[in-house]
């Protein structure tokens, strides 16, 4: 299993994550899909709408934020193909509240951010029984898009 | 005709499709269809006692069906019905 994503679009993950600290950024990530390899084209960033008290250990994208981004992907001709939200002070591992609230099939990239700097990001996938996450790997690819 | 969008994760189940174009007057009768075509679907949209899972959502064009009459929500010629999935997680605990 393999996400391919540009070091750019990589970079603006992580800077999703250092802006949101000490709470927890997300978004969608766009892109297609080839057999077992997937192709990060875009993301869009989201609103964390968990309640602020818990913004820091829980993130939420609100459905009709969700409504709005897969119109965004129906009208560049590309699929939501995962999230990616940060872990503060956290490692880049899902939780046991990831692992309940996670859809089999999308990629999860979560990135760990320490004091304010981010430290490393991993890609995950649900098993189809939901019992665990597998990790995916990251293909940075160093082009402009 | 109206159409079900189809969320990513949930396409393997119906065949790869991203829409899916039928004859519906309601919310739940275009449920319904997709339960009878696409059987493997229905554990990810329902539990085992045949309510909705909280984490699905469901979207008549711009509105939420709650906001309106739930599956009994009438459908007319060109709707869009959107199914989408909650969206949360987070990292439960510190370094």
């Amino acid at each position: 299993m393999t996400i391919q994503i540009s070091r750019r679009i990589l970079q603006q993950i992580e800077d999703q994550g250092v802006h949101s600290y000490p709470e927890e950024g997300a978004g969608l990530i766009l892109g297609t899909v080839s057999g077992e390899v997937r192709r990060a084209n875009i993301l869009i960033l989201m609103e964390n709408r968990h309640a602020p008290d818990g913004r820091r250990t829980r993130y939420r994208i609100d459905p009709k934020d969700m409504l709005s981004g897969e119109r965004e992907a129906a009208r560049l001709e590309l699929d939501v193909i995962g999230i990616f939200h940060s872990h503060p002070d956290h490692p880049p591992r899902p939780s046991e509240f990831d692992t309940a609230w996670a859809l089999p099939w999308f990629s999860y990239i979560i990135t760990s951010i320490l004091n304010g700097e981010a430290l490393q990001s991993r890609s995950w996938r649900l098993s189809e029984n939901r019992v665990q996450f597998d990790e995916e790997e990251i293909q940075v690819l160093e082009i402009s898009s | 005709m109206i159409i079900i969008r189809i969320p990513t994760p949930l396409r393997p189940y119906v065949q790869g499709q991203k829409e899916i174009e039928i004859d519906a007057f309601s919310v739940g009768s275009a449920l319904e269809y997709l339960l009878l075509q696409y059987p493997t679907i229905k554990p990810h949209l329902y539990d085992e006692g045949g309510s909705l899972r909280p984490y699905i959502n469901l979207f008549v064009n711009e509105e939420d069906v709650r906001d309106l009459q739930n599956e009994s929500t009438r459908l007319v010629e060109g709707d869009r019905l959107m199914i989408l999935p909650s969206i949360a997680g987070g990292s439960g605990g510190g370094l």
